[in-house]
């Protein structure tokens, strides 16, 4: 072998090997600092200063940033984290670099707001997240309608929540749904029918396969509350009638109290317990759900929606 | 335009080739095609404007940095290799020479930009599958993009003209970075007074304004660019190169070659 072929030979394996050694040096590494990458750390935490510092360029920054906010929110809700300390400052960066990026407003308005586990648990960082979105872009609609969907379902502020839906009713196209949301919260906010209505016109209002699951998974779990207070009180009434509570959905059947086996609405049938209480089968099923959880049940960490067709 | 000035732009063009100038466009696509396939996996909904945001951003930056590192070399490689002399001693005017060599410099750029937007466009097909009206805005982004490159290629030249290509390298990026705060160096200049109010305005006009220059994220957001920006830029972009160029050409004409 001429010499020189004999050092491209050895050149060449001594570059792989050395690759190959400083992936396996890597991976030990980061073995003994586990988690040191993942610290809570905003190495720049003010936007107005990382808006400057972007030379213009604030665009692609603001997309790196809500990518990481995603990033972020994703991680601490699989790993079960009750702990969203950088998701509002991230989400801020990102609003401020673009005040235009709906999506961030949208979407990073409920990853805050709604209770832990599905969400942060900061209603009022996500109003004011959703509130900084109004005020630059105030012929969006929808940035109303988000606003009010918090007031209403995660603080049960009925007053604001009309207001909100009543300001976005008067932007330019907004949708009839803002004004019709505004006057069921005047008149029957806390009724379930209310809180049907703002699923299904978030089902409608919405082009987004991930808001229509979430939607559906709601208008599901809502269903499933009136079902199981109905078939209870059903439970409750044969008692006052027979004496004992019944055994099964068909003893309510004999009675003419029920038409066949009550299904919930992914299709399963409920389960009558012998203390009358009604629970459903396969509670991963529904998230979101209120009356008819099995007892002792643990909800996956991330909530399993539906498929939307 | 002179014959002359057209053969130097066209060598120029050809230097550029030969030196693996467009060799950039291998990893403005890889980082295409990597921003297009990953990003609707690692985020919501920003599939679109990542690649407007990434592209025109990317298209701007190669360009930027392409424009100051051959452009400070414009002149001095000339003279170290002594090639200069050659030219000038065969009726090329200095003058001549300068424009010619911006010329060049400013076609590889735009024929740079231009094959990075095929590669946007390629890529915004893949994430959107269809092309839609607004698109044609991302058309204007790049246009304002060549216009900045011409501002920067011009200030290369000049500070490439009398300095070393360390220093020009320097003084040219320091002066797209001061061009990006130029509107906000103005809004400095208003709240002083007196000759500081004089002295801080002059400057403020002097340094080139690239803000106006930079629609990426409007026009990512579909968002119109105003016909009278369009032509107000041209004209600015035009103005100021020129001027740089009168500068270049001014130091060029004086220095002493020998």
């Amino acid at each position: 072998m001429k010499p020189s072929r004999r050092i491209t030979l050895t050149a060449s394996i001594l570059l792989i090997l050395c690759l190959a050694g400083s992936v396996l040096l890597l991976r030990q590494i980061d073995r003994e600092r586990s988690g040191a990458t993942l610290e809570e750390v905003l190495y720049i935490s003010s936007p107005t200063l990382l808006k400057r510092m972007s030379l213009g360029y604030d665009g692609l920054l603001a997309d790196i940033y809500w990518t990481r906010a995603v990033q972020y929110f994703g991680d601490k809700l699989t790993r079960g984290s009750e702990h969203f300390a950088l998701l509002a400052p991230l989400l801020e960066i990102t609003t401020t670099l673009d005040p235009h990026l709906l999506v961030a407003y949208e979407y990073g308005s409920n990853f805050l707001a709604p209770k832990i586990p599905g969400g942060a648990d900061q209603p009022q960082r996500a109003i004011k997240l959703v509130e900084f979105g109004i005020r630059n872009n105030p012929n969006l609609w929808h940035l109303y309608y988000d606003l009010g969907f918090i007031y209403y379902m995660d603080l049960a502020d009925y007053d604001n929540a009309e207001k909100a839906f009543a300001d976005g009713a008067k932007v330019p196209n907004a949708h009839q749904i803002m004004r019709i949301m505004a006057a069921r919260m005047a008149e029957h906010a806390g009724n379930i029918q209310t809180a049907r209505l703002m699923w299904v016109s978030t089902y409608q209002t919405t082009r987004d396969p991930l808001v229509k699951s979430n939607a559906v998974a709601h208008l599901n779990a809502l269903q499933v509350d009136e079902d199981v207070t109905v078939l209870e009180g059903l439970a409750s009434h044969y008692r006052e009638k027979t004496g004992h509570l019944p055994q099964s959905f068909a003893d309510l059947e004999a009675a003419n109290m029920l038409r066949g086996v009550p299904v919930d609405p992914v299709g399963h049938t409920y389960k009558l317990m012998p203390d009358g209480h009604v629970e459903v089968r396969v509670p991963d099923d529904l998230p979101f759900i209120e009356k008819g959880v099995p007892i002792g049940y643990i909800p996956p960490l991330k909530p399993k929606l539906p498929p939307v067709n | 335009m002179s014959a002359r000035i057209v053969y130097i732009a066209s060598n120029t063009f050809r230097e550029a080739v030969r030196d693996r100038v467009l060799y950039n466009l291998i990893a403005f696509a890889l980082l295409m095609s990597g921003a297009a396939i990953l990003v609707g996996q690692i985020s919501i909904g920003i599939e679109r404007l990542v690649v407007i945001n990434l592209g025109l951003t990317a298209v701007s930056l190669f360009g930027i940095v392409i424009a100051i590192f051959i452009g400070i070399g414009l002149v001095s490689k000339e003279i170290d290799k002594r090639t200069l002399y050659t030219v000038l001693s065969r009726p090329v005017r200095r003058w001549e020479f300068i424009v010619g060599k911006f010329f060049g410099l400013a076609g590889t750029l735009v024929v740079n930009a231009f094959l990075m937007a095929l590669g946007v466009f390629a890529a915004l097909l893949y994430v959107s599958h269809h092309f839609q009206a607004t698109d044609g805005w991302v058309l204007v982004a790049l246009y304002f993009i060549i216009l900045q490159f011409l501002i920067i290629t011009s200030l290369a030249l000049l500070f490439s003209s009398f300095s070393s290509p360390l220093l020009s390298a320097v003084f040219a990026f320091a002066l797209f970075v001061i061009g990006t705060f130029a509107e906000d160096l103005r809004g400095f200049a208003g709240l002083t007074k007196g000759i500081v109010r004089w002295l801080a305005t002059g400057a403020a006009y002097l340094v080139p304004n690239f803000s106006a220059l930079n629609v990426i994220s409007s026009v990512a957001h579909e968002q119109p660019v105003a016909g009278q920006l369009i032509l107000a830029n041209t004209a600015y972009a035009l103005v100021y190169a020129s001027m740089a160029l009168c500068g270049a050409v001014l130091i060029f004409e004086r220095r002493n070659l020998k």
